[in-house]
């Protein structure tokens, strides 16, 4: 096994590719019976440092279909120069470039440790990466000051010439001009009014280009879009002048009346946002940034209206079908996003209210596009400020770990086809041979566009093996796969990755210990839970439960050793052993349960499910916990409600927070201020610990989660409470009274009681 | 008879001709008619043998006329009038008469009297002789003087037809002029026949009222004489005026003697005729029949006669009209009737005037009047100038007091102080008549409109004190219950103070407690002279919160600048001028009372196709921009900072109007939007939630997509086609709509132009125009010329008092009604005029109408109330009171109208009327109700006289020149070089006018600069607007209120030339100039402090145009000698006179 592992660390360290099942099955027939989808997490940017990118194009199968890339797995003839394209076996013809080819000479993608390959391509003018501010005016003052100071602190993070752009909105939107000496200047825009591409454009003066086209010099016009100059200006230009004008930003001067909220024309001042940039600069990498302090309440695109005593959609509004703004404005947001994505834009939403701000209906903005999404209580929190700061971090290479209009096109061999992916992307309709039927999230397409990507962006592609039972592979076959993805990278380069993976095939009937043991539990439970959260965005949360149980039901069945109707008998193998807890908390997770979520939240959370890597979703579904203490090093504990002691401190990690939990004890001690004494340093010690740990955390992780630090019977413990397996609470009264841990209020089933009818149903032969 | 005019139009008129053909011709034509009275006098010479007397004048008349002028036989007349006045002035002696006209009268007075002599001679009287003598001579004459007014007659028939030519004017003129004579012949006839005609008595008095009212024309008499004199006699006098001045003329002069041979020929028939046609215009062919056989002993007419008979009736137009009557007219009775008819004349007068007319007595010596005549000034038809300097005289030394109930005030002309005694200045309100008939039967009999002219907020001389503020308490204005009146001095208290009854309506309301006052021993309240609105005509009150919008009081208001940056725009340089100007002007923005500071606000937009607001707040180290793209939809994208206090804001103000022009330097967009702007300011107006006033600073047709998108639809071939009126309509409803909007919201727009083109004003010019605002327009702008004016009037318009969401209502006695009204406003029901802006200088004018008796006793009153907002926000109500006085006979009502006011009605009237009908259409309607008012005063108050005869009320003599100004204005009468668009705002322009400023708009005033007194401080004589009344030698000046045109003659001497122009020679004088270069010589300061005292006294500030003579642009002032024959086919005064006079008697007959 440990070689399995090793082989999947390894296999994901170099392709960032983590399959489900890294033995496939042979026919379609068994590998429906595998319950668990040949599906893989693919990090089409993983960072590699070791990765030198070559500076010359791809060669490609000359077969129009397969157009895949030369790569390690093909066959050489070395002496014809040719090579066996290994997906359509098509003989291809090396180009001239490649007349000094030889066995001992082979090109670096032929090198077997190249599975991973990074090209530089010159294609089309390069044009500067594009920032795009959208900001809320209608904000509390200090917000506005905070939001104010962090804009202008990320003037200084830009590449110098990268573009920048600066709308605001309230009640009206204001575009900014930002060329101009003097005066500052904006053009504004009523924000109950959705305009057309072309009305924003002829509004701002736009539609000018038509001009030199007409005199006869169309080609100038695409390398110097001068258009757009006055509102996206390279940065070190206008520096002075917009930091100037974000410092005299005023908060919307529209008087709101007691009762009413503030109109916010989120929805227009996207829209036009998304115009400009769609008509200066289509196909060039841009983010634009909306930065929101609340729910859009005018126009289209609005979520509530300005009455405050309407309080905005809750869960049980979507159920009832009482949101009355929510299907116009989601279509709105969805047209936006679909426009956007078609130019290769991205979306980000960074919202900041304590209440909701219709993230709900604008998630699909910043998944469509691959945009970022944050939720915060106010702008005026370190954990905007250091998010948004980490928006412009830079690699170990000091390059932004930001990339734009990726493209990735799948290619499999034969006995595959491609189902669909899931993550931030939007399908690019790519019809072929390898597409199949059979969608899986988003399907029906072998290409999808990736607006913005940074290099943990994660997508789920899902396969279906389309062998037939009764066309057995050759022994040793392989089955291949090619993830070629075409990015504009943060230096503006175009560049091409091209991963191309291999496994084996396997017959389920007879090696089915192989494909047993070449599982992968966690990608697995990833893979399942992203289809999991996918279903429940468009159905109701019980049904997506239910599928999730019968999965896992049929998987125990299939992979599971026991006696029928012995629920005691039942075994797994350690390849399985955790993935049944994984389903377990992912039950329990936000992703599926809206109980406790407000919809935004909701949105938030599925968001970064389906775009964070296989590690990172790990800890989404089964939050991680640390105990430190006397009693030794720290130590991760189980998540179970028993870890919970006076003498420990906890630190969980949630992905979206980080909680510090004193024990009893030690919450007494620090009161009594033991920490401050000298002869207790190693108290204070024990307390710091935690926090370095948190802190190290909080440095790498994006979007910032939130710092919670909490004590035994402090409210904000329930962050805690919520997250433990309750394998003690107030039903299971042995347990009161013990000093194994806190009971937990709570009538949810224990990962006890969950895996007794687990096993209870996999054995059942009535099932 | 053509032998005859040719004659006499020939040679002597030949040089005189160019000018009176021009003028005189058309006019007389159309007086033919007149003329044929007048024969109707000879007739009656003729036919009363006693009488002939009377009659001599009549010869005397036509004599002169024919000998003085081309237009001989108005020459007669004036000859004749001459003679009368003479007679009165001085002895009646010939030579006497002679002598004292003018220097330039001389020629004609003397040529007359040569032609007199000769006319006494051939016709015997003529008269001339015998007008001067009259009585004695007359009888004599009689004979002769019949004959000739034949040979005039035909003459002027002949010449009728073919108006164009000047001897037919000048028939006409001679025409018109023997009617004249006739007129005053009559008096004399009168005296003769007086023991005939009961009234002769009177008549001769009148007679000689007339005369001297003509020679007061020339002289102060003239008020009385205007009466009888009527048109008739005028004209003649002018006529004979130029000719004499005409250097030509003087030879002309010999001629004229045929002419006068003439004259006496057309009296001849006339004689024969005369008496009857006395009565009606026409008798004239019956004259001329008559007058053939005189015709002939008279002149070659003889021949003519026959003909002239039959050209008579056919020829002119008054043929027509003279072939009825002169039948019934030949009869004797005819004879007394003419007599009557002339006496009538001076009745008529005499009664109306008898009193107020000194005149009178020297009626009574009338015959004699010959003599009245101080000079012998040919100026016979009623003279403007005259009339204006007579009330100047009269009246103007004078305050005039307004305790006195139906007082016709002084002429706007004249310079007087008022004293409020309960009644509202003249300068608030003038009414066409001040003595309102009881009954609506007589108020249509006579189509006298009756009509106010409301000027709610009139600036006062600073002598007068403003309207006292009245607060009556959180009550409000104590009001009638009933009509809702204010209280205002007519109430009447009873019930010892307990009650009063409204003086409107007759309903008796309770006086609150609070005003409860003890009344004195006369019924008066004791604190009448504490409370204004107990004892003025004019105060206000202060308005309650329910007299506000949405019952709440009202913020300041604001101004807002929205300035047109496009390419024409600043390449002009305007964009530029106007912001360098707003930097200062700011600081005079108006204020209330001894407030501090202004309490307006200010905001800035710039526009071309898109619009710039611009965030001026006063914390911002710059200010900013923000661009309104979507036009369709307007909206405003600021509140907080985009309306400031000028002075908390003044730094970003500045640098703002600094770069503006900056900014715009390099714009190539040439494409403009209008609706939009208006749109913008509106909303931004509703958003700040207070009413203002909008500067829109405009320079092209708006073909932007946007709403309110015009098309360029300008068709001169319209012109003078039903579909005229659409050129003076608005192209879409869109821009009413937003003038609702604007009006509802108090969102006054003012407007000014600077065109290149066409930019359709009638559109445009929709919203100012309901808005109360006020529409400025520089055609061609250029920096250099017309910067001063612009600036000015910007100034002016951003100083001036203004009033913001008005509403003004109009109550009147219980039996009138206001019915219509005029003006720039807005009106949602029929009672009620709203504005969103009301400045200073802006006049309503209000139709009454009866749907009810009156009382002779209670008169009738009227209260203007308007509600309004003040700069400083106030809510207010300014209340105007005046009472009328009503009559049962139409005499009082002829006795108490106001020309000057009554044209600024028909002018508004026929402005309106030609967006529903075409020009002409609307030109007859007014002729015709001119002629009804006439026609009417001529029938029911003038005692019976010939009907060659015109007889005009005194108080209307003007009546006709004035409304021919109109007639020939731009707006009902265009030229080819007028555009539409300088249509359409002259119609704006008028629609809002006050008394004044239509006076000197219809007829300019024409100043010999040359004479001016460079010591004092007063202004030189006026002159008439008539070209044969410049000197080459002179320069002159005319003003309209919106030009001034300095006209330098060619022989104007060199140092005049050097010390107004600073050039050494009349060629070197530019035309370019817009001022008059300052120079350290007195009649160099002189000139200009003239020109600024006019440009003082207009509200706005008029273009300087320098013409000289025989220059291009002399065309174009020519356009403005408004008694002269006008380009566009305008009738010069004497023809219309003569039309006027066609069309009473039509009506008569």
């Amino acid at each position: 096994m440990a070689t399995y592992l090793e082989f999947i660390q390894q296999n994901e360290e170099r392709d960032g590719v983590r399959f489900s099942w890294n033995v496939w099955p042979s026919s379609r027939l068994e590998a429906t019976r595998m319950v668990v989808p040949l599906a893989c997490l693919l990090t089409p940017l993983k960072e590699r440092l070791d990765l030198p990118p070559v500076q010359y194009e791809p060669v490609l199968c000359s077969r129009p279909t397969c157009k895949a890339v030369l790569n390690p797995l093909c066959q050489v003839d070395y002496r014809a120069k040719l090579w066996a394209c290994n997906f359509c076996f098509q003989r291809n013809q090396f180009p001239p470039a490649y007349a000094g080819i030889s066995e001992v000479n082979q090109p670096a993608e032929l090198m077997p440790q190249f599975s991973t390959i990074e090209y530089i391509v010159q294609r089309g003018p390069q044009t500067p990466l594009i920032f795009l501010y959208v900001v809320d005016t209608c904000l509390e003052e200090e917000d506005l000051q905070a939001l104010k100071e962090s804009l202008q602190m990320s003037l200084s993070l830009l590449p110098p010439d990268a573009l920048v752009g600066l709308i605001t909105f309230g009640r009206m939107v204001q575009v900014h001009e930002l060329s101009c000496e003097g005066i500052s200047k904006s053009y504004v825009f009523r924000g109950t009014k959705d305009l057309t591409a072309k009305q924003i454009q002829d509004m701002l003066g736009l539609s000018r280009p038509a001009v030199p086209m007409q005199q006869g010099r169309p080609l100038q016009t695409p390398e110097q879009p001068v258009i757009s100059s006055r509102f996206l200006q390279p940065v070190h230009k206008i520096d002075m002048n917009l930091t100037d004008l974000l410092g005299e930003l005023q908060r919307d001067p529209w008087p709101v009346t007691q009762g009413k909220r503030p109109l916010r024309s989120t929805g227009v001042a996207l829209s036009i946002a998304v115009g400009l940039l769609e008509g200066t600069f289509p196909n060039t990498g841009a983010r634009i940034m909306l930065f929101t302090g609340g729910p859009p309440t005018q126009g289209p695109g609005m979520v509530v209206g300005d009455e405050l005593k309407t309080p905005i959609r809750s869960w049980h509004d979507i159920e009832k079908d009482n949101a009355r703004f929510m299907k116009k404005a989601t279509k709105h947001y969805e047209t936006l996003a679909n426009r956007s994505a078609a130019n290769g834009h991205c979306i980000d939403i960074y919202a900041c209210a304590l209440d909701q701000t219709g993230l709900l209906e604008m998630k699909c903005c910043a998944n469509l596009t691959g945009g970022h999404m944050v939720m915060g209580d106010s702008f005026n929190t370190s954990l905007f400020k250091q998010t948004f700061q980490r928006v412009f971090s830079k690699g170990y290479n000091g390059e932004f770990r930001m990339a734009f209009g990726a493209n990735l096109d799948v290619k499999t061999s034969r006995e595959l086809k491609i189902a669909g992916a899931i993550g931030p992307c939007m399908s690019l309709n790519a019809k072929g041979p390898c597409v199949s039927e059979n969608e899986l999230g988003i399907g029906g397409t072998s290409q999808w566009k990736i607006c913005s990507l940074d290099p943990s962006t994660t997508l789920a592609i899902y396969f279906e093996v389309v062998n037939q039972h009764n066309a057995p592979i050759p022994q040793g076959g392989r089955g291949a796969v090619q993830f070629v993805t075409h990015y504009q990278h943060s230096s503006t380069q175009k560049r091409i990755r091209v991963t191309t993976i291999a496994r084996n095939w396997a017959d389920a009937q007879t090696q089915l210990q192989h494909i047993e043991a070449a599982f992968d539990q966690e990608a697995a439970a990833v893979l399942m839970a992203r289809l999991g959260v996918y279903r429940a965005e468009s159905e109701e949360g019980p049904d997506v439960l239910r599928w999730l149980d019968r999965q896992l039901i049929r998987l125990c069945q299939k992979f599971g050793q026991y006696n029928k109707d012995d629920p005691n008998s039942f075994r797994l193998s350690e390849s399985f052993s955790l993935y049944p807890q994984f389903i377990f908390h992912l039950r329990r997770s936000p992703f599926l349960q809206v109980f406790n979520n407000s919809p935004d939240e909701s949105s938030y959370y599925r968001h970064h499910f389906a775009r964070q890597d296989l590690t990172q979703s790990l800890i989404m579904i089964q939050p991680i916990l640390y105990a430190y203490s006397f009693h030794g090093p720290p130590e991760p504990v189980l998540l179970d409600s028993s870890s919970i002691l006076p003498d420990r401190i906890l630190l969980m990690d949630t992905f979206f927070q980080i909680v510090i939990y004193l024990g009893e004890t030690i919450a007494q001690w620090q009161k009594a201020g033991y920490q401050d004494m000298p002869e207790y340093e190693n108290f204070k010690h024990l307390l710091q610990a935690p926090l370095d740990d948190a802190q190290e955390i909080l440095q790498t992780r994006f979007p910032m989660p939130r710092y919670i630090h909490t004590e035994h019977g402090g409210s904000q413990a329930r962050f805690l409470l919520s997250k433990v397996n309750p394998s003690q609470t107030h039903n299971n009264l042995y347990a009161w009274g013990q000093e194994s841990g806190a009971p937990i209020l709570t009538d949810d089933v224990s990962l006890q009681v969950f895996m007794d009818h687990l096993k209870k149903l996999a054995v059942s032969s009535a099932s | 008879m053509s032998v005859n005019q040719q004659t006499h139009t020939g040679p002597p008129y030949g040089q005189p001709q160019p000018g009176y053909q021009g003028f005189q011709q058309p006019a007389y034509g159309g007086q033919s008619l007149p003329g044929a009275p007048q024969s109707q006098y000879g007739a009656y010479n003729g036919p009363v043998p006693g009488y002939q007397q009377p009659v001599p004048p009549q010869g005397y008349y036509p004599s002169l006329g024919f000998p003085s002028k081309g237009s001989p036989v108005s020459l007669n007349s004036d000859t004749s009038l001459a003679p009368n006045f003479i007679g009165s002035l001085r002895a009646p002696p010939t030579s006497g008469a002679p002598p004292p006209a003018s220097g330039a009268s001389h020629p004609s007075g003397h040529v007359a009297y040569s032609q007199f002599e000769h006319g006494d001679v051939q016709n015997g009287i003529p008269a001339s002789a015998a007008p001067v003598q009259r009585p004695p001579a007359s009888q004599p004459f009689l004979p002769g003087s019949a004959p000739t007014p034949v040979s005039q007659i035909s003459t002027f028939q002949q010449y009728g037809p073919p108006p164009g030519s000047v001897q037919q004017l000048r028939n006409h003129m001679a025409g018109m002029t023997i009617g004249s004579t006739a007129a005053s012949a009559p008096p004399p006839a009168g005296l003769g026949y007086a023991s005939v005609p009961p009234v002769s008595g009177s008549v001769s008095a009148t007679g000689s009222g007339l005369y001297t009212p003509y020679s007061a024309s020339q002289g102060p008499p003239l008020p009385s004489v205007s009466q009888a004199l009527p048109v008739a006699q005028p004209p003649f006098p002018g006529q004979t005026i130029p000719t004499q001045r005409l250097p030509a003329q003087v030879p002309g002069f010999t001629p004229p003697p045929p002419s006068t041979g003439v004259g006496p020929s057309s009296y001849p028939p006339t004689t024969g005729a005369p008496r009857p046609p006395a009565m009606p215009g026409p008798p004239l062919p019956g004259q001329t029949v008559a007058g053939p056989p005189s015709s002939q002993p008279n002149h070659v007419s003889s021949p003519p006669p026959p003909s002239a008979m039959a050209g008579l009736h056919p020829g002119p137009p008054m043929s027509g009209l003279h072939g009825p009557p002169p039948p019934t007219h030949p009869p004797q009775p005819g004879y007394q009737m003419q007599q009557n008819g002339s006496f009538g004349q001076m009745r008529g007068p005499q009664p109306n005037y008898g009193g107020a007319y000194p005149g009178a007595p020297n009626y009574g010596s009338p015959p004699g009047p010959p003599p009245p005549p101080k000079r012998l000034d040919p100026d016979s038809i009623p003279s403007p100038i005259q009339v204006i300097e007579d009330d100047r005289n009269n009246r103007g030394s004078e305050p005039f007091v307004t305790g006195v109930r139906g007082q016709v005030p002084p002429l706007v002309t004249t310079n007087f102080l008022v004293k409020d005694q309960g009644n509202a200045s003249p300068r608030y309100i003038r009414c066409t008549s001040y003595n309102i008939p009881c009954t609506s039967d007589m108020a249509k009999q006579s189509q006298v409109p009756l009509a106010a002219v409301i000027k709610p907020l009139a600036t006062l001389p600073p002598e007068e004190t403003l309207p006292y503020l009245v607060d009556h308490g959180e009550s409000g204005p104590v009001r009638c219950n009933r009509c809702k009146a204010y209280m205002c001095p007519f109430m009447q208290f009873i019930e010892g103070g307990r009650r009063f009854q409204c003086c409107f309506c007759s309903c008796v309301t309770e006086v609150p407690p609070h005003y409860f006052q003890h009344l004195d021993h006369t019924g008066k309240r004791v604190d009448f002279y504490d409370r204004p609105e107990l004892s003025l005509g004019s105060y206000e009150f202060l308005a309650t919160v329910d007299y506000c919008k949405n019952n709440k009081f009202p913020s300041p208001p604001a101004f807002i600048f929205m300035i047109d940056v496009s390419y024409n725009a600043v390449k002009s340089g305007l964009v530029r001028l106007i912001c360098e100007e707003l930097k200062s002007l700011l600081d005079y923005l108006p204020r209330e009372g001894n407030m501090e500071e202004s309490a307006i606000r200010v905001g800035f937009v710039t526009y071309n196709k898109v619009l710039h607001f611009y965030n001026v707040k006063s914390s911002l180290a710059q200010p900013q921009m923000m661009v309104v793209s979507d036009v369709a939809d307007m909206f405003v994208p600021l509140l907080d900072g985009f309306l400031v206090n000028v002075n908390e804001s003044r730094t970003v103000i500045a640098s703002l109007l600094d770069q503006i022009p900056e900014m715009f330097a390099d714009t190539r967009e040439t494409e403009t939007v209008f609706a939009p702007v208006i749109q913008a300011g509106l909303e931004a107006l509703k958003a700040a939630e207070c009413a203002g006033k909008l500067f829109i600073f405009h320079t092209s047709l708006p073909i932007a997509e946007a709403p309110g998108k015009l098309k360029n639809r300008d068709d001169r071939k319209l012109i003078n086609t039903d579909k005229e009126k659409t050129l003076f309509q608005p192209q879409t409803s869109f821009y009413n709509n937003l003038a609702k909007d604007c009006v509802a919201q108090g969102c006054c727009v003012d407007l000014f132009l600077f065109p290149n083109q066409y930019l359709d004003v009638a559109t445009l010019g929709v919203v100012p125009y309901q808005t109360g605002g006020s529409i400025y327009k520089y055609a061609y702008f250029q920096l250099e010329t017309d910067q001063y004016r612009f600036l000015n009037d910007l100034r002016r318009d951003v100083q001036k008092e203004v009033g913001f969401d008005a509403v003004m209502r109009v109550r009147t006695s219980t039996g009138i009604r206001a019915t219509d009204f005029f003006g720039a406003f807005y009106m949602s029901n029929t009672t009620d005029v709203e504005m969103a802006g009301l400045d200073c200088d802006k006049t309503i004018t209000v139709e009454f109408k009866h749907d009810d008796k009156l009382s002779e006793d209670s008169g009738a009153l009227l209260q203007c109330a308007l509600l309004y907002t003040s700069c400083a926000g106030q809510r207010r109500l300014r209340i105007h009171n005046l009472s009328l006085n009503c009559c049962t006979q139409l005499a009082d009502l002829y006795r108490n109208c106001e020309t000057d006011t009554l044209i600024n009605y028909l002018a508004k009237y026929a402005y309106r009327g030609v967006l529903s009908s075409p020009v002409k259409t609307v030109r007859d309607a007014l002729i015709n109700q001119c002629a009804q008012i006439l026609a009417c005063y001529r029938k029911n108050c003038a005692s019976p006289s010939s009907a060659g005869q015109l007889i005009l009320p005194e108080c209307m003599k003007l009546l006709p020149v004035y409304l021919n100004c109109v007639l020939k204005s731009d707006v009902l009468q265009p030229g080819p070089e007028v555009t539409t668009d300088d249509r359409a705002y002259i119609r704006h322009l008028v629609t809002s006018m006050d008394v004044a400023e239509t006076n000197v708009f219809f007829y300019p005033r024409l100043l010999p600069l040359t004479k001016a007194d460079v010591d004092s401080d007063s202004l030189p004589a006026a002159i008439r607007n008539s070209e044969e009344r410049l000197s080459k030698g002179d320069i002159y000046l005319l003003e309209n209120g919106l030009n001034i045109f300095v006209w330098v003659g060619v022989n104007v001497q060199q140092s005049l030339i050097q010390n107004l122009f600073g050039v050494s020679s009349f060629s070197q004088i530019s035309n370019a100039l817009s001022t008059l270069p300052v120079l350290e010589n007195p009649f160099s300061k002189k000139v200009r402090s003239i020109v600024d005292m006019l440009q003082g006294q207009r509200s706005r500030y008029m273009k300087l145009i320098i013409v000289k003579q025989e220059d291009k642009l002399e065309m174009l002032f020519k356009h403005f000698l408004v008694e002269d024959k006008s380009l566009s086919g305008g009738a010069s005064y004497v023809d219309f006179l003569c039309h006027m006079h066609k069309e009473i008697r039509q009506l008569l007959s």
